[in-house]
């Protein structure tokens, strides 16, 4: 398991345990953690699920890929650090991750 | 604000534990609600995604776990109470109560009708042979995913966005596909000509073979089996598996017998609020309002699912409603993502941008200079563009749009 740290965009903190392998969307989703909706269920269809990544984290969580890039361009409140969470997969490497959410994600 | 205040600890039953009343239940839980929630289904399983029946779960690469809504703690940790393989039966509005198959009556002070569609049948000969198949529920995909593999024929009636999937899906597991379809092209209600003839072309090229302007009469059949569709002009079609996939019927009897309006799917507001007060409806059961085109429309999707979802927690919980959504829908075939935003409602021009030969175009639906609607084809920005611009109303520059020199980020400043 990895300790994720989500963090609502009212400050609201949810830490929760997550299955290396699940998304850190699906991560949230499953536990009913308020603010990461993944309408398309993971397909990085949607840009519902956009994060932004602790500075401490972004090297080992890494960058996006060209489809989820273009996805992100147009996603509101768009940050250097901005995501996708249904691309970033737990593993171990990611215990203690800490990312937090947009005001909206539509 | 809504009109309608109801108590903090009011009893919410919901009908249909669906990907629309699951959502339900979380979204409220997500807004505070601590009274009591009963969810209740028909069929055995809790709330699950369907879209993956068609697509990743039937090619084997997404397992039944990975289906789920929710895992099985979230019931338990929230305090929803899951009633499975019960169907409600009959709705007394002036009891406030809920007849359930089991012979049990459940009452409530608001209550979520959340039971969705069921697959159009063929009234035809033979339909009821072994191997006739339809796909809306896990046990359809279940059945399904046994009947096709490598040197299997699989037929496929309608030609619709799950008849195009599950042909894919179908080919990618090494079984023949051929889809049968009514109207001279694929897609004819959904999407445009150019839309259509690229998938065409496009299944055409993975072998995929097309029988159009085809109606059928019958399927035929060996001991109980089907063995083959019978088209109008008499030629059979041969077949191991045969599914059906023609359109979805709203599950809306329940509330026409409760004297609920309906019109093709039970009538719902902005906050997804019956004829009603103590009653909402959410999903693909309802005919509701889609503020961007003045006009009501029945969608069957889980972004619509997700917003009336979202509507129906907000006007329990008091919480500002949330602001009305461009609707979309997405749908995934060999390597290619197709994402639609909006409806062409009234379209007067189309807009091609990019080359369909290419597999990476969008098709943008326009009405003077404001968008309706985007069919992308492997193009995120196009669709991510023109869903905003649908969202905002803005003008849009045709000439800018069909030059996809010009980046989407410069069309929708
Ligand atoms: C194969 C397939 C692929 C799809 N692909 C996509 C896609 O790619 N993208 C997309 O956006 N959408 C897709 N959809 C549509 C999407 O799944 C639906 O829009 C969504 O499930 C609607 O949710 P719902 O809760 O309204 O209905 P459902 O999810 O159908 O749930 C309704 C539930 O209520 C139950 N029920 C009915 N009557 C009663 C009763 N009297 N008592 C108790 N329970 C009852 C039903 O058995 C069912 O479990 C797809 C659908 C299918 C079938």
């Amino acid at each position: 398991m990895a300790k994720i740290t989500y963090i609502e965009f009212n400050g609201t903190e949810h830490v929760i345990d997550v299955k290396p392998g699940l998304s850190v969307m699906e991560g949230a989703v499953k536990n009913n953690v308020p603010g990461i909706d993944g309408d398309c269920g993971g397909a990085c269809a949607c840009a519902t699920c956009h994060v932004y990544v602790d500075d401490a984290w972004r090297d080992k969580v890494g960058t996006a890929e060209e489809l989820e890039k273009s996805m992100l361009e147009f996603a509101e409140s768009v940050e250097e650090n901005s995501r996708l969470s249904c691309q970033i997969v737990v593993s171990d490497a990611l215990d203690g991750l800490v990312v937090r959410m947009p005001e909206s994600q539509h | 604000m809504s009109e309608q205040s109801y108590s903090a600890d009011a009893r919410v039953v919901i009908l249909g534990a669906g990907h629309a009343g699951g959502s339900a239940a979380a979204f409220l839980r997500q807004y505070g609600f601590a009274g009591p929630i009963v969810l209740i289904g028909d069929e055995p399983h809790a709330p699950y995604q369907r879209p993956p029946l068609s697509k990743a779960w039937l090619k084997g690469e997404a397992d039944a776990a990975s289906l789920m809504l929710k895992p099985a703690a979230f019931y338990t940790d929230q305090n929803v109470e899951l009633r499975l393989s019960v169907a409600a039966t009959a709705i007394d509005r002036a009891k406030k109560t809920v007849g359930l198959s089991d012979g049990n009556t459940i009452d409530y002070d608001i209550l979520i009708i959340a039971t969705g569609a069921r697959a159009r049948r063929l009234p035809i000969p033979g339909a009821d042979l072994y191997g006739v198949l339809e796909l809306r529920n896990a046990d359809d995909a279940e059945k399904l995913k046994h009947a096709i593999g490598p040197g299997k024929r699989l037929a496929v009636v309608g030609g619709g966005y799950v008849g195009l999937e599950v042909a894919a899906s179908g080919r990618a597991l090494g079984a023949e596909a051929v889809v049968i379809e009514r109207e001279a092209r694929v897609l004819a209600r959904v999407a445009c000509p150019t839309l259509s003839n690229f998938f065409q072309d496009y299944h055409r090229a993975k072998g995929v073979e097309f029988e159009l302007d085809a109606a059928v009469d019958a399927f035929v059949g060996d001991e109980g089996h089907v063995t083959g569709v019978r088209l109008a002009d008499g030629r059979v079609i041969a077949c191991d598996a045969a599914v059906v996939g023609v359109g979805a019927i709203p599950n809306d009897e329940i509330a026409g017998t409760a004297g609920l309006a309906l019109d093709g799917g039970i009538v719902v507001d902005e906050a997804a609020r019956t004829s009603d007060p103590a009653i909402f409806a959410v999903g693909d059961v309802t005919r509701r309002p889609l503020p961007l085109y003045a006009r009501m429309h029945r969608l069957e999707s889980v972004p619509n699912a997700l917003e009336q979802a979202k509507q129906v927690a907000s006007a329990i919980t008091g919480r500002k409603a949330p602001a009305p959504e461009v609707p979309w829908f997405w749908s995934d075939q060999y390597d290619l993502k197709l994402q639609i935003a909006g409806i062409p409602f009234d379209a007067d021009s189309i807009v091609v941008r990019g080359q369909p030969d290419s597999a990476k175009f969008a098709v943008f639906h326009l009405k003077g200079d404001r968008l309706l609607a985007v069919e992308a084809v492997n193009s995120p920005p196009e669709f991510m563009a023109g869903k905003m611009l649908i969202g905002n109303g803005k003008a849009v520059d045709a000439e800018k749009l069909a030059n996809d020199t010009v980046s989407m980020k410069e069309v929708a400043a």
